[in-house]
Formats: structure tokens, sequence, C-alpha cells
């Protein structure tokens, strides 16, 4: 055992060591692992938040495409059901128009039948008015007369 | 061995346990005019050493300390921060008050005496070898196996003990706790006293001796193993593997114990 002046000495550096350390090693390195360690909890704790919105993201997500699906169901149903529909109205009034067609066909060919009747009556009558004329310039010859006749027929 | 091949393992371990010294008068030495034998001499190596291995601490420390951020540690900060980490759990464990001195120290005492209590893994002829080439004749790299570092360190947290039981308790309180414990009656106040005050006392004397003491008696069985030959090398690496324990924990039971003490000095009954 030999104490001397070292003791002093080595006292003196003992306090300007942790002196120093106090002031200008402690305070920067500590500071810096609890800031690390709070940005690390919060780090966590937003983890835990974004697992939770996206698990009630996800069932959102499976709800709507439920509805969708349920709609687009729906909407299917309705457009079949118009569909037979518009088909249905399609088919009655296409029967209509074919009846209003025939029908106006029938009355054309009606007026038509009866003009051409008309006509041809006319038309007799003045072959027939024409024949007698003919007939009456001329002699009655059998002969002659067939061909006008033959004539009058052929022109009927 | 040293350089002279006449010299007996005897001579050879008090040369190793020889400080380097010096007083007003120049260097000392063992034979000669001046062997400084006086309180006002100072141990060159240990004050040179202890010295060097703190700024190596503090400036490790401070490097780390000035870069430090929040973001993703490099490597020597996570080591630096594993370091202080484990100082404040070990602060935190024992001391539930608020105060700024305690961490710091801990974190000066730990660090810096296992520095130097690592040196003592250097081999023995190693630094004194060295320090030879250049003419100088003894060279105790150990810091820790000179009694005068163990006690100023102890000294230090003696001072703080004292600081802080008169500050938390008052003159009053800390007298009263001096005298009126274990023994509730007045008469006994005196036999009180003396107690407490060995356990005062024998705090900072424990803290001082057990440090040097282990670490000597390490130093000396290393000195010791040097001197046997061929066969130091197996012994040696074994008596080095040992201190792997004996060196951190040295260190640890001298920051731990400063931490209770001082916690004790916090505690007001």
């Amino acid at each position: 055992m030999n104490l001397n002046m070292t003791l002093i000495g080595e006292l003196i550096a003992f306090i300007v060591f942790v002196i120093f350390c106090m002031k200008y090693v402690w305070p920067p390195i500590i500071g810096a692992i609890e800031a690390r360690q709070a940005l690390i909890a919060d780090g966590l704790a937003a983890s835990d938040r974004a697992a939770k919105d996206l698990e009630l993201a996800q069932e959102k997500a499976t709800a709507q495409l439920k509805e969708a699906k349920a709609q687009a169901a729906s909407i299917l149903e309705a457009a079949k059901k118009r569909e037979v529909q518009i088909i249905e109205e399609a088919a009655v009034k296409a029967h209509a128009e074919k009846d209003k067609i025939l029908a106006s066909g029938h009355a054309e060919i009606d007026t038509e039948r009866n003009q051409a009747k008309e006509e041809l009556r006319q038309q007799v009558a003045v072959l027939a008015i024409a024949g007698a004329e003919k007939i009456l310039e001329r002699s009655i010859d059998a002969a002659v007369h067939s061909d006008i006749l033959d004539k009058l027929v052929a022109e009927l | 061995m040293s350089s002279g091949a006449e010299i007996t393992s005897q001579e050879y371990i008090k040369h190793h346990l020889t400080n380097l010294s010096a007083d007003s008068q120049g260097l000392c030495s063992a034979n000669s005019l001046n062997p400084c034998d006086g309180f006002w001499t100072l141990h060159l190596d240990t004050l040179g050493w202890s010295v060097f291995l703190g700024l190596v601490f503090i400036t490790l420390f401070r490097s780390v300390a000035k870069k430090a951020s929040t973001g993703v540690p490099g490597r020597l900060q996570c080591a630096v921060e594993m370091v202080v980490e484990f100082v404040d759990d070990s602060v935190k464990s024992t001391f539930h008050g608020k105060n700024p001195v305690i961490a710091p120290l801990a974190l000066t005492i730990f660090v810096w005496v296992l520095l130097m209590n690592a040196m003592d893994w250097v081999p023995v002829d190693l630094i004194p070898r060295i320090f030879e080439l250049f003419g100088v004749n003894y060279m105790k790299a150990v810091p820790t196996t000179d009694p005068n570092m163990t006690f100023a360190l102890a000294l230090g947290v003696f001072v703080l003990i004292l600081y802080y039981s008169i500050k938390i308790k008052g003159i009053g309180g800390f007298i009263k706790e001096l005298t009126t414990q274990p023994f509730g009656h007045w008469s006994l106040y005196p036999i009180n006293f003396i107690l407490e005050m060995v356990t005062l006392l024998a705090r900072p004397l424990s803290l001082a001796l057990r440090l040097f003491g282990n670490m000597y008696a390490g130093e000396l069985i290393f000195l010791l193993i040097a001197t046997i030959g061929v066969f130091q090398l197996p012994v040696h690496f074994l008596w080095a593997a040992f201190h792997l324990l004996i060196i951190p924990l040295q260190a640890f039971i001298f920051m731990m114990l400063t931490i209770l003490y001082l916690s004790l000095a916090h505690e007001d009954h």
C-alpha cells in the first residue's frame, strides 16, 4: 500500500471524466435511445391500427361485393322480365299490324277488283256498242261476223 | 523474463510491480538517491494509462453522442447504446429517485474500470518491454492494480454519498440516522454512532480494496505464471480466460455498489 499524490491526481481525473460524461455524453445518447423507443412504440401502434383498418376495409369490401352481386342479380332478373314483356308486346303489335295490313290489302284488292269490274263492264258496253255498230254497218256475214265475235271474245 | 538473464523470479515480480514514479526531484528508482517514499510522489504510469483509457472512453462515447440519431443506428452506435442501456437499466433497477449524476457516474465508472481492468489481458511483459526500449525502466500498465487509483474512485463516490446524505436528509437528519439506529434507547446512541460510522466508512474502503485486491492478485498470478518457463503459455491462456469473468465482474460490482450506496444515501427514514 503506497498511497500518495497519485490519488489526488486520479480523483481530479475521475471528477473531470464524470462531469464530461454527465454534460456531453450521457444526455445525447440516452435522449436518442428514448426518442427511438418512442418512435418504435408509435410505429408499432400505427401498424396495429393499420391492421385493424385493413380488416375493417376487407369486411366492407366483402359486404359491398355481396351487395353488388345481389344488385346485379336483381338487375338481370328485371332485364329478363322486361325482355319477355318486350317480346310479348312486339308480338301483339306485330299481330295487329299484320291484321291491319291484311285488312287494308283485302280492301285494296276489293276496290281494285270492283274498279276492274266497272271498267270491264264499261268496256264490254263500249265493245258491245262498237260491235253492234259494226254489225249494223255491214251485212251480217257469219264468217265475217264470226271474226268480229272472236275479236270481241278475245277482247273480253 | 526481463532483459537480464541473471535476475531471479522474485526480482522479476518486484520489478513488474513497481510503478514508474516521480516527485519534485525527478524520476525515482529503487536503488538510487531518490527512492520516493514521500506523499508528494506521482505514479506516472498509473496516471498516464488511466487518463489515456479515460480519454479513449470519452472520445469513443462522445463521437457516438455527437452523431446519435433516432434513425437506424450504426454498429458503433449500437454497441455504445447497448452499454448505455445496460447501465441505465442497472441504475433504474436500484435507484428510483431522480438524479442527473448517478447514471453518468455509473457509466463512467463501469467503462473506465472495465478498460483499466482490461489492461490485465495485455501480456505482462509487452508494455514494459516497449517502454524499456525508450529507456523507461518501470511500467505498470494496469491502473486498477494501484491502490491510488481504486481509492480515488472510492473517495469520489464517498464524497457523493456524504453530499447526497446531507442534501436529502439535512445535517440533522443525517446525524440522526447515524445515531438512532439500530438501538432505539438514547443511552445507546454512542454505540449506534460507532456502528454506523463503521458501516459508512466500510463502504468506500471495501469498494477500493475489493477492486484493488482482485486486480492486484490477478496481476501477481500473471507474473508468477510468466516465471514458470515454457508451460506458461497454456496456463497463461487459462488465467486470461478466467479474467474474461473477473474483469467485467469487478467493473460491474464497482458500478452496482456505487449505485446502491448512492441510492441508500437518498433514502430518508
